[in-house]
């Protein structure tokens, strides 16, 4: 047994961190970075510490803590990790040690920037640890709020010509500004947590215990006319957070107004909150009605991959590629989840690890070429490779993880997904996910050319490569997908203990 | 130690050679940076595993054969035994491969050595480390003892293709061919992959000796397997650029030379073949896709030669008759005879490669890829004796290996009574004959440039891996002559067989002879007589312009629609409710007129409907 | 007089004095509108307590009548403030606190 707890710490550091940089280091631009990283390495290095030490013999909860908050509600600081949360947990990990680092160079305000990141991160770290639903719900809203502030404040902003029967709207919205984006993407999110919300107490009363902990909700049974709505409501909620289609448009705007970290962090992790939700809190709590509303579930999915690919081969800004394959991938995981098979969940959990490590990559690259060549026009680039072999060799790696290629963690994930909707109760869905897997491969590859092969454009020069941190998470994330992908059994083997009893629960017609 | 133990572990350090290789010249930067030192790295490498491969297929594999040659781990875990494993499949195909790969790959990595000597010296850092990384996975794939190894090293083959078309990435050209092949392998490979994944939901492996067994005892579901099989075919048809998916392998030229010798004519390209023969116990329970294979290959076959007769472009005439070739492969297994295409695969690949690297020797010599801007070379025995050779053994000459091997193929596909096949693959042999001939006068033959000039100076390098080659398949072409006669004849095949293709092959370098050497016959004049066929294969029979224009024209096209749509409508619509919801606060703001009087009217309103209410309810 | 007569009379004072309030422009006339209506209650008290016998009208009577007067004060204070400012005592001028 570990002698300290090891989860709070872990989800607690970076706020403190944030509480230090706000009253620290006021006029140090390097101790703010300092103590982000410190911070943000503890929290790492423990992540990769629990990954190695946690048991997949005995499997289930493991690291458990309790305090109780409010007892005659129910409310209790409860968490735990098993093997799906263990490997979201190392994924924000990677995600925001390599953050910090990509966000080395933001000049102005960058105390109150990283502040309001790492409390964005100990959001992220006790949705996925939080056990007690309420607290849950309590972190979640701390890892949705700050984002308005940093992409409201540190984002860019880019133009949008209104067009078509609702251009009027455009205008008066302020489509294209950063603000624009920032308010669309908080309320949004906000609109959809309101139905998680409404989930959550619906479930508590209708179980009757009193109590908002996620184990004993599991144990209690629900009718299945509560089961439905309720998963409804989690769907629709959660989902928003997931870019399910069509209440995904929050995500290409956010994503290509927020600033780099901000992206990794969104795209990276956050989007999988929403998928974890549906997983953990929809289909972990609800089985009758995960099997009932499979076929939405994954009909949804089917057209996210393809929209998402078919959207993202249309885009010339580069930020809004990466966004709309975030759509595209997180298709796939949903597909994933909803076969509602072995192999099929695996490859969901699996895929949101590998894509978000993937995304962070591209959005940490896409935050240096911009910086680099200030500019995201895609189609006035042209032969960066010559001058920037190191980034083009990382995002031809990520281009590849993204399509899919074996030896990256892409490929476990796309496989496995196949696998499980083959095995599904609606075997047609491998048709749109192997679909999608070529429109991956047209897009990805047709903006790596464009970019980074052929002669130089005469629209830039003096163009650089990574240098200094900049590299470390650029290795690091690559590496990252390599390993993982070479030996997917790492992950796989816990993640296989925690999907199976969520399996074994559902009746299956 | 087992034998089979034993021989896995070799096999494992076979593999493990060019992945070290690779890994330290994609890992160490300065090792990268010095081509010298990357060179030898990566050659060392292939000289172990060549070695390495050799006392396998001498030693290890005679013996193996009874048990399961398959040695596996887990590979992706799951509840009630592991999803996927890899591992090592030692028998007498995967050691052919083995030194077919090894051995090319060496003397491939050796000939650019001094072909590509005017490369920076990074970039060749990267090309030998492309080099290794592609000889450890074309060995994974042969190696493979599963469905899902296979395809590992298929999608990984193809990336080294992609990367080493693209070595020269400047180039809109290179960069353009370098994405075509991709895509249109991928294509396949969408097939390849839906296939394995329906074979596995339904017999639950992907193990090929488990799925050879459960065949055999007949538990494989009847129904699903024709789709089943089709669609694995499909990733041979990308991978080994059968009809349609042909049209990314004449622009792969584009790569240096010695890629085009090993990825695009000795191995990569084969991997379709090796596929079909490696599962051929299921692709037996489904005799109507191997007639399909069949008649495809054959189509092929005939389809590539037509084109190659009027390319003037001496790498990708060379191309066209790799399509041609491979489509005789294919149609050897579809008519169920594999191992006739298997040995012609082993055959081909080495004088194939022969046959660019001695096209390499040309282009070095010209500097241009043209053949009507060669020529003059009958003084320099040293140049042209590879090629020539090579060139017989292609159109099929005794005693040359190309002789026997397609010799066996025809007869294969006449005993499966496939005779439109069997016509079309006949006067593909001729036409071969033809046009490689066609090549070789105008090429070397012709009196040209090469008179005017010294004798030129080719690298000894080259020369030595060209003479190399030439050896070895004088040599295999004499041991096959040898087991021919020593064996007697062939069973059921044709007495006549023999004879009629050395007649083929006679009349094609006839025919070659007399239009470009002794210029008895005008070939312009040849051309207007089959003017439509001839404007035809100009233009690629216009194939190609049916996939630029589905991808512009459809893809691109409706990916533009999608992106429209979303930003516009899907957007749209939520931005409409969004200025709703402003315009709405707009006008409920002037309810806040700011004047108490207002306020005091509606506190007085409010007051009185409170008043009639309460009246209401009392009543 | 019955006690119907003073609660019409006390109910006319109260809607002269609220159409005071209601249309007056200057700010003093709506002051001297709502001394109406508070005095329109103060009759109604004095009414009941004469008619009911109860003399907690009379009390209530007596407190809103300083009620008024404080209000008086205050009110006329701000009506002289807002005219040192603004120079004007139009009510609808004075729409600072607009939406």
């Amino acid at each position: 047994m570990i002698p300290f707890p090891v989860l709070s710490i872990i989800t607690w550091a970076p706020l403190v961190g944030a509480v230090l940089i706000m009253f620290l280091a006021r006029h140090s631009p390097l101790a703010v970075r300092l103590i982000a990283l410190v911070t943000t390495s503890v929290s790492t290095v423990l992540s990769v510490f629990i990954f190695v030490v946690y048991d997949r013999e005995a499997a289930g909860f493991q690291f458990y803590e309790k305090v109780a908050l409010v007892p005659p509600l129910g409310i209790s600081y409860e968490i735990a990790v098993d093997g799906m949360s263990l490997l979201m947990v190392l994924l924000t990990s990677v995600i925001i040690f390599a953050g910090v680092f990509a966000s080395w160079t933001v000049k102005e305000r960058s105390q109150e920037f990283y502040a309001l990141l790492l409390a964005l991160v100990t959001g992220v770290y006790g949705v996925f640890v939080s056990l007690d639903l309420f607290v849950f719900f309590l972190f979640y809203e701390l890892a949705v709020l700050p984002m308005y502030l940093l992409i409201g404040i540190w984002g860019s902003s880019g133009e949008v010509r209104p067009r078509g029967i609702f251009g009027w709207a455009f205008r008066e919205t302020g489509v294209g500004t950063k603000e624009y984006a920032a308010m669309k993407l908080t309320l949004y999110l906000l609109f959809g947590s309101a139905f998680i919300l409404v989930g959550i107490f619906a479930l508590y009363v209708s179980a009757g215990t009193g109590s908002f902990s996620f184990l004993e909700l599991e144990a209690a049974t629900f009718d299945a006319r509560t089961q439905f709505w309720v998963f409804l409501a989690f769907y629709v909620g959660f989902g928003i957070l997931a870019g399910i289609w069509p209440l995904h448009t929050w995500s290409p705007d956010g994503h290509a107004s927020a600033p780099t970290a901000v992206s990794m962090l969104h795209a990276g992790v956050l989007m999988k909150l929403g998928a974890y939700g549906v997983v953990r809190v929809g289909m972990g709590l609800l089985p009758d009605a995960a099997v009932e509303l499979a076929w939405l579930v994954g009909g949804i999915a089917c057209i996210n991959v393809v929209y998402g690919a078919l959207s993202a081969m249309a885009q010339t800004d580069l930020k809004y590629v990466i966004a709309y394959s975030s759509v595209s991938h997180m298709g796939l995981v949903m597909l994933g989840a909803a076969t509602l098979t072995e192999a099929g969940l695996n490859g969901s959990v699996f895929q949101m690890f590998a894509h978000g490590v993937m995304t962070g990559l591209f959005f940490a690259l896409v935050g240096l070429v911009y910086e680099k060549a200030h500019s995201r026009a895609i189609f006035t680039m042209g032969g960066f490779g010559r001058v920037m072999p190191g980034i083009a060799t990382a995002f031809t790696i990520g281009g590849l993880s993204s399509l899919g290629l074996p030896a990256t963690s892409g490929f476990v994930a796309e496989i496995l997904t196949f696998m499980g909707a083959w095995r599904s109760a609606h075997p047609w869905w491998l048709v749109p996910a192997v679909a999608g897997t070529f429109l991956t491969a047209v897009y990805v590859l047709r903006v790596t050319k464009q970019i980074f092969w052929g002669p130089p454009s005469p629209h830039f020069d003096h163009l650089e490569d990574a240098r200094g941190p900049e590299w470390l998470a650029l290795v690091l994330l690559t590496g990252v997908i390599v390993i993982f992908g070479l030996m997917p059994a790492i992950a796989l083997g816990p993640v296989d203990t925690a999907t199976v009893p969520i399996l074994t629960r559902m009746v299956k017609p | 130690m087992s034998l089979r133990v034993g021989s896995a572990m070799v096999a494992l350090l076979v593999l493990a050679l060019p992945f070290a290789a690779f890994l330290l010249l994609a890992l160490v930067r300065p090792l990268r940076r010095s081509a010298v030192a990357a060179a030898v790295t990566s050659i060392t490498a292939m000289v172990a595993a060549v070695a390495s491969a050799f006392w396998l297929s001498w030693r290890a594999v005679p013996r193996v054969l009874l048990q399961s040659p398959s040695t596996t781990w887990t590979w992706i875990p799951a509840d009630g035994g592991p999803m996927a494993t890899v591992g090592v499949m030692v028998d007498e195909k995967s050691m052919a491969m083995c030194m077919l790969v090894t051995f090319v790959s060496l003397m491939v990595q050796l000939y650019s050595w001094a072909y590509l000597h005017d490369e920076p010296r990074t970039s060749l850092g990267r090309y030998y480390a492309y080099h290794s990384l592609f000889a450890f996975s074309m060995l994974g794939l042969v190696l493979a003892p599963t469905f899902i190894q296979m395809f590992v090293f298929w999608e990984l083959v193809g990336l080294c293709s992609y990367l080493l078309i693209g070595y020269w990435y400047d180039r809109p050209s290179a960069a353009r061919a370098a994405v075509k092949a991709f895509w249109i392998t991928k294509l396949g490979d969408l097939g390849f992959v839906a296939g394995i994944v329906m074979l596995w939901v339904a017999a639950g492996t992907f193990d090929f000796w488990d799925l050879f067994r459960l065949a055999n005892a007949g538990a494989l579901p009847r129904d699903g397997m024709p789709l089943i099989m089709f669609l694995i075919y499909l990733g041979a048809v990308g991978k080994s650029a059968q009809f349609p998916l042909h049209v990314w392998l004449p622009d792969a030229m584009e790569g240096p030379t010695p890629v085009s010798a090993l990825i695009h004519a000795a191995t990569m390209v084969t991997a379709g073949v090796f596929l079909v023969t490696r599962a051929f116990p299921l692709f037996l329970l489904v005799p109507d896709v191997l007639t399909l294979i069949a008649w495809v290959g054959a189509f092929t076959a005939l389809l590539a030669a037509s084109m190659a007769c009027v390319e003037n472009d001496i790498k990708r005439v060379l191309a066209y008759s790799t399509v041609s070739q491979l489509g005789y492969m294919m149609a050897a297994a579809g008519a169920q005879s594999p191992s006739a295409g298997f040995n012609h695969l082993l055959a081909h690949g080495v004088f194939k490669a022969l046959l660019f690297l001695g096209a390499g020797v040309v282009i070095h010599i010209f500097h241009t890829n043209d053949v009507f801007r060669m020529g003059g070379l009958r003084t320099q025995p040293l140049v042209w004796v590879p090629f020539v050779l090579a060139t017989l053994a292609l159109a099929g000459v005794p005693p040359l290996p190309g002789f026997f091997t397609k010799e066996a193929i025809l007869g294969g596909v006449l005993e499966a009574h496939l005779t439109l096949p069997f016509a079309m693959l006949a006067l593909t042999a001729f036409l071969t004959a033809f046009y490689m001939f066609r090549v070789v006068f105008l090429t070397f033959f012709r009196p040209g440039l090469g008179d005017s000039h010294a004798p030129h100076h080719v690298p000894a390098l080259m020369s030595l891996v060209c003479w190399t080659l030439t050896v070895f398949t004088i040599a295999s072409g004499v041991a096959m002559a040898r087991q021919v006669l020593s064996a007697g004849h062939h069973d059921d095949a044709p007495a006549w067989l023999p004879a009629f293709s050395l007649a083929l092959a006679g009349g094609g370098i006839l025919l070659a002879w007399l239009m470009y050497q002794r210029q008895a016959l005008d070939p312009a004049r040849l051309s207007a007589a089959l003017a439509p066929l001839d404007w035809a294969a100009r233009r690629r029979y216009g194939i190609d312009a049916v996939f630029v224009g589905l991808y512009r024209f459809a893809l691109l096209a409706f990916a533009r629609l999608v992106g429209w749509l979303d930003r516009y409508v899907v957007d749209g619509i939520l931005n409409v409710l969004s200025a709703w919801t402003l315009r709405a606060g707009d006008r409920a703001r002037r309810l806040q007129s700011g004047q108490p009087q207002d306020y005091v009217y509606g506190v007085a309103f409010g007051v009185l409907l409170l008043f009639v209410l309460a009246q209401w309810r009392l009543r | 007089m019955s006690l119907g007569a003073y609660l019409t009379l006390a109910a006319a004072v109260f809607a002269i004095g609220l159409f005071g309030v209601l249309t007056r422009r200057n700010a003093v006339g709506i002051l001297l509108g709502i001394e109406l209506m508070l005095n329109a209650v103060n009759i109604n008290l004095v009414a009941f307590a004469r008619f009911g016998g109860d003399l907690g009208g009379i009390l209530f009577t007596l407190f809103t009548i300083a009620i008024t007067v404080a209000e008086v004060a205050v009110g006329l204070a701000i009506v002289i403030v807002i005219f040192r400012v603004r120079r004007t005592v139009e009510a609808d001028h004075l729409d600072l606190l607009r939406g």
